[in-house]
């Protein structure tokens, strides 16, 4: 396999042909922020927080679907993305109804901790404040759509590691939700295998162990890619 | 004027009050009103939620007695799961709530109340406050601060933090205390002990020489209401309801938590936010009573500590039976200060909290679920109906403040009757009417903290309707 050779931030990276910038990126200790993407399934360029800028293009290009190319010069820090970046925290947070002090997942929240590292202090944009359904009627898990962000994480860990692919997304815009199966209920999905990948999966509290109290969805989302690694390898 | 709101759910208040004292045509006090004017909807936010997240939230509700909310709201969720919870969860559940008794009694004696009744009721309002007592007897103000982090230091031990700590939950508690933790609290038990020995002592002095205003801080009959054990005794996590009146008879005895209903009703004014509950048998608003402190101390046969029991006995002596009158609030707290401390050494040594099993599992298997705790302030609530898979459905809560607010709208008007005279509100008179409602230590008074910034407003009306003095805060 081809090795490309390129700059980040104004440092010299070798990485192999078909690696995506994310990839050479974290090989190499440049952090980039992410919140759709999932080592372990497939990436969707979704959440957009991993735009970067590249030398000759007009547009940003997410760094996660970007595969690198030999001499491309690569900038994931600049003061014009710092300030995307927290946009797009920030309206995540305007979209739906984030309560942290009160969420399962206070502490240990992929979001939250994206805000804090992108300096959310405050919310620049109006609240939209929609009304979002819970579901607990899953023996195990719960859904709390008021904190789901569209990353559909569930949804790629369903269909590509368990592949069942109880999970969707229906509606567009704002009116989006994940859903299970033919939008039923959860409890009554019956492509559901209950395996708790989705709960693993999911960056936020909106997917969560039932009887779950404040602060205590504490997950490892390492196994999901631990699973696949240890299935090819076995192959 | 006095204001009509007209909002419809009237429901959980805490931080904001007015009040209006209404004058007849000869320019005497007819009646006083304590107007609570802020809107929270604890009750209707939380429609939708999982019950198990319901101890979290309603925390929320305070910041200084979240343990009370937190308990109550877990023993609903208990209810809800039917489960008995592993006994070490229900000790350290009662240790919390003894630590919760501790900080809350000596924020309320120590920097809300003890610069009325150490610097005087008429000192200089700029000096009338804990900064003032620091400077008149900083030893006593320091032991009293000290005695409040002690309470804290309890709650944070078992819960992370010494505000909202999500620590008890449907079934049982999170975590236990390492022995390290609890040896911390131990050796700090008899600080704690001589600070509200010497509190007491003081307390003591101050009744013989402020005869007048035990006389008219809510002195009068009423019933009380509260928590006791199999056996009358105090009681401040679980047990059965007591109501008990002003001469001492028991009205209703070991009446089931759940069946509350049955003895307390409701009724709403249209002039404030904070229903008026009253004992159902008697009607309204004869049913008039009062809960916290005053209340557990008057209907418990005995606290069932040394040092509390001999206090208590005092206290009777001194009262001359049932304390009716308001003013005593103070001296109960202290005395259950003194027996949230036997207790909690008690506690500590007890060789249950050892247990690793913390926490009951179950799903849901009640629609409906009441929690009932004695919360520092009385008794508190949590009533919660759920669906199927435990979605919350409706709620009801009553909160300590709640219970006493006929008896508090009461004492206003008795304090208003003696010391308001004429058109013109003087600042001491306007400080003892605070003072009254203090004594019952509502949580409108703590969520400001500093004494003598309650965000209150007191109106004097004539006959006819024209306002004659406005005093703010």
């Amino acid at each position: 396999m081809a090795a490309r050779t390129f700059t980040i931030n104004d440092q010299l990276i070798s990485a192999r042909e078909g690696e995506t910038i994310l990839q050479a990126a974290r090989e190499h200790g440049i952090s980039i922020p992410t919140l759709c993407h999932l080592d372990g399934v497939s990436s969707v360029g979704a959440c957009r927080l991993c735009l970067v800028e590249i030398e000759g293009s007009r547009v940003l290009r997410p760094a996660c679907v970007t595969p690198v190319v030999e001499e491309m010069i690569v900038r994931t820090d600049t003061e014009r993305l710092r300030e995307y970046r927290r946009m797009i925290i920030e309206l995540l947070f305007a979209e739906r109804n984030h309560v942290c002090a009160v969420c399962v997942a206070n502490g240990h929240c992929e979001l939250q901790d994206l805000a804090i590292a992108v300096g959310m202090d405050h919310v620049r944009f109006d609240y939209a404040f929609p009304r979002c359904d819970v579901d607990i009627s899953h023996p195990l898990f719960g859904i709390d759509h008021n904190r789901c962000v569209l990353c559909t994480r569930c949804v790629r860990v369903c269909d590509e590691v368990e592949g069942v692919h109880t999970w969707d997304v229906a509606g567009r815009g704002a009116d989006a939700r994940v859903i299970t199966d033919m939008r039923q209920p959860w409890g009554e999905a019956r492509s559901c295998t209950s395996c708790g990948k989705c709960v693993l999966a999911c960056p936020t509290g909106a997917i969560f162990r039932r009887g779950a109290t404040v602060g205590e969805m504490e997950r490892d989302r390492h196994k999901i890619a631990y699973i696949v690694a240890a299935r090819e390898q076995r192959w | 004027m006095t204001r009509q709101i007209l909002i419809d759910p009237v429901t959980r208040i805490e931080g904001h009050a007015k009040i209006s004292i209404h004058l007849d045509d000869n320019g005497d006090v007819q009646e006083a009103r304590l107007h609570v004017t802020e809107f929270r909807g604890f009750e209707r936010f939380c429609e939708g939620r999982p019950f198990w997240e319901m101890p979290g939230i309603t925390a929320r509700i305070c910041g200084i007695c979240p343990v009370s909310h937190l308990l109550a709201s877990a023993k609903a969720g208990d209810a809800l799961l039917s489960v008995t919870i592993p006994p070490a969860a229900e000790k350290l559940r009662r240790l919390m709530n003894l630590g919760q008794i501790v900080q809350s009694h000596a924020l309320s004696f120590f920097h809300l109340s003890a610069p009325d009744l150490l610097l005087g009721f008429d000192s200089d309002p700029a000096r009338r406050n804990v900064f003032g007592l620091m400077t008149a007897d900083p030893m006593f103000a320091r032991a009293g601060i000290r005695l409040r982090q002690f309470g804290q230091d309890i709650i944070a031990m078992l819960g992370g933090s010494k505000i909202h700590p999500a620590w008890a939950v449907p079934g049982g508690v999170r975590s236990a205390p390492t022995a390290a933790q609890r040896a911390d609290i131990a050796q700090r038990l008899p600080e704690a002990r001589a600070t509200v020995l010497d509190a007491l002592r003081r307390f003591k002095t101050l009744l013989d020489t402020h005869h007048d205003e035990a006389a008219t801080f809510g002195n009068f009959p009423s019933l009380f209401l509260g928590l006791v054990g199999p056996h009358g005794e105090w009681e401040h996590y679980d047990g059965h309801l007591r109501v008990v009146d002003s001469g001492g008879a028991i009205v209703a005895d070991q009446v089931e938590p759940s069946r509350y209903r049955d003895i307390i009703a409701e009724a709403v004014e249209p002039w404030s936010y904070l229903k008026m509950p009253y004992y159902r048998a008697r009607g309204y608003p004869a049913g008039m009573y009062r809960v916290g402190p005053l209340a557990r101390l008057n209907i418990c046969t005995r606290i069932g500590t040394l040092l509390a029991d001999a206090e208590l006995g005092e206290m009777r002596q001194r009262a001359g039976g049932i304390a009716t009158s308001s003013f005593y609030y103070h001296y109960a707290r202290l005395v259950e200060i003194l027996a949230a401390l036997e207790r909690i050494s008690l506690l500590l040594d007890d060789p249950d909290i050892d247990s690793l099993r913390l926490r009951a599992e179950a799903g849901v298997n009640q629609f409906e679920g009441i929690g009932v705790s004695e919360a520092p302030r009385g008794t508190l609530f949590h009533h919660y109906m759920v669906d199927a898979h435990g979605l919350i459905q409706s709620v009801n809560l009553i909160i300590a403040t709640g219970h006493n607010n006929l008896a508090m709208n009461r004492t206003i008007a008795q304090i208003a009757r003696h010391y308001v005279k004429g058109d013109r509100i003087s600042e001491g008179a306007l400080n003892r009417v605070e003072a009254g409602i203090r004594a019952y230590d509502p949580c409108l008074s703590c969520s400001t903290h500093a004494a003598g910034t309650m965000p209150l407003v007191v109106t004097l009306i004539a006959a006819d309707g024209t306002v004659l003095d406005e005093v703010r805060r």
